[in-house]
């Protein structure tokens, strides 16, 4: 299983990314400049990190969508290999139109960076499915633009298609306006695109998977991908 | 050419930042101001280009890149440079 986290200026997870991947799931990884023409067909994941692409300039992610790797990504996603986008990358994905919607400021005005809860609303897709359906996951968002926003009839479509894979919810798994951090619609944290193959979320997986921090809830995304990969299982 | 691009949130999407202004403003006591819509405005300056052809590359410019229609709308106007 080979591995690429794509670097743009302004990427300031990919060094986590890098460092789960590589030394804590012992994965083949790369770096992906972003104005490299890099051939993608050998790898079998790309991460899109979190940070500030191109400084936000614009809109978060609005810039990157353009560039010469994003070329290479949307064409890797299109052929159904999986994709990631935490955070800046999640971003990414939606200007790219790779997933639907958007994300605007937190309805707070405020950055926000803090560990919160999320409930895993599907576990059948490939970057859920080592979670148990419902159970709570403590993962830390650090965002100023991370409200997701969708129209009521592309939110119908994602709840038919079963595409949200995370909600902001209480501890115990309540899922009210109380435990929506940023003001996203329908406590939306997470979400896959139909054909289940790209996933973009807000909270950073990456920051809770070092067995050097207690909280290790970020692994089992990881550990999903992982197993969804195993050579014989098709996505 | 000159072009003014005028992109604002649509009806609907929240705009904290329109709120918050609006929310000092009532502090002022400009109490008559029921709405704030924030945005953001661009000028370009055109080289080679009728005002049909600036219109049909503004356009394409505000779907592609200075707008994300999702959530924002556009509009703008093209006068000839001064």
């Amino acid at each position: 299983m080979k591995c690429g986290v794509v670097v743009f200026p302004g990427s300031n997870c990919d060094h986590d990314c890098y460092h789960i991947l590589k030394h804590v799931f012992e994965l083949d990884t790369e770096w992906i400049w972003h104005k490299d023409d890099v051939d993608l067909s050998g790898f079998d994941l790309i991460v899109l990190p979190g940070g500030y692409s191109y400084g936000d300039y614009l809109r978060a992610g609005a810039i990157a969508q353009f560039s010469s790797v994003m070329k290479k990504v949307i064409e890797f996603a299109n052929s159904g290999r999986m994709v990631l986008g935490i955070c800046n990358g999640f971003q990414v994905l939606v200007e790219s139109g790779l997933l639907p919607g958007a994300l605007i400021q937190n309805h707070t005005q405020k950055f926000i960076c803090k560990t919160v809860s999320v409930r895993v609303e599907n576990a059948s897709t490939p970057f859920s499915c080592e979670c148990l359906e419902k159970s709570v996951l403590n993962i830390p968002i650090a965002h100023h633009q991370g409200s997701y926003f969708i129209d009521i009839d592309g939110l119908n479509q994602l709840i038919d298609n079963e595409q949200i894979v995370f909600r902001y919810s209480g501890c115990e798994g309540e899922v009210t306006g109380l435990y929506n951090p940023n003001g996203s619609v329908d406590n939306i944290a997470g979400i896959v695109n139909e054909n289940k193959n790209v996933m973009g979320l807000m909270p950073h997986p990456e920051r809770c998977a070092d067995p050097a921090w207690p909280n290790l809830d970020g692994q089992l995304i990881f550990k999903s991908m992982i197993q969804s990969l195993q050579p014989g299982i098709l996505l | 050419m000159k072009a003014k691009i005028y992109i604002t949130f649509k009806d609907g999407v929240l705009d904290p930042q329109g709120k918050a202004v609006h929310h000092a403003l009532k502090d002022l006591g400009y109490n008559e101001v029921s709405g704030i819509q924030m945005g953001k405005y661009l000028e370009l300056t055109m080289d080679g280009v009728s005002r049909e052809e600036a219109e049909i590359r503004v356009t394409e410019m505000c779907e592609k890149l200075f707008a994300n229609t999702v959530i924002e709308s556009y509009r703008f106007t093209i006068e000839p440079e001064e």
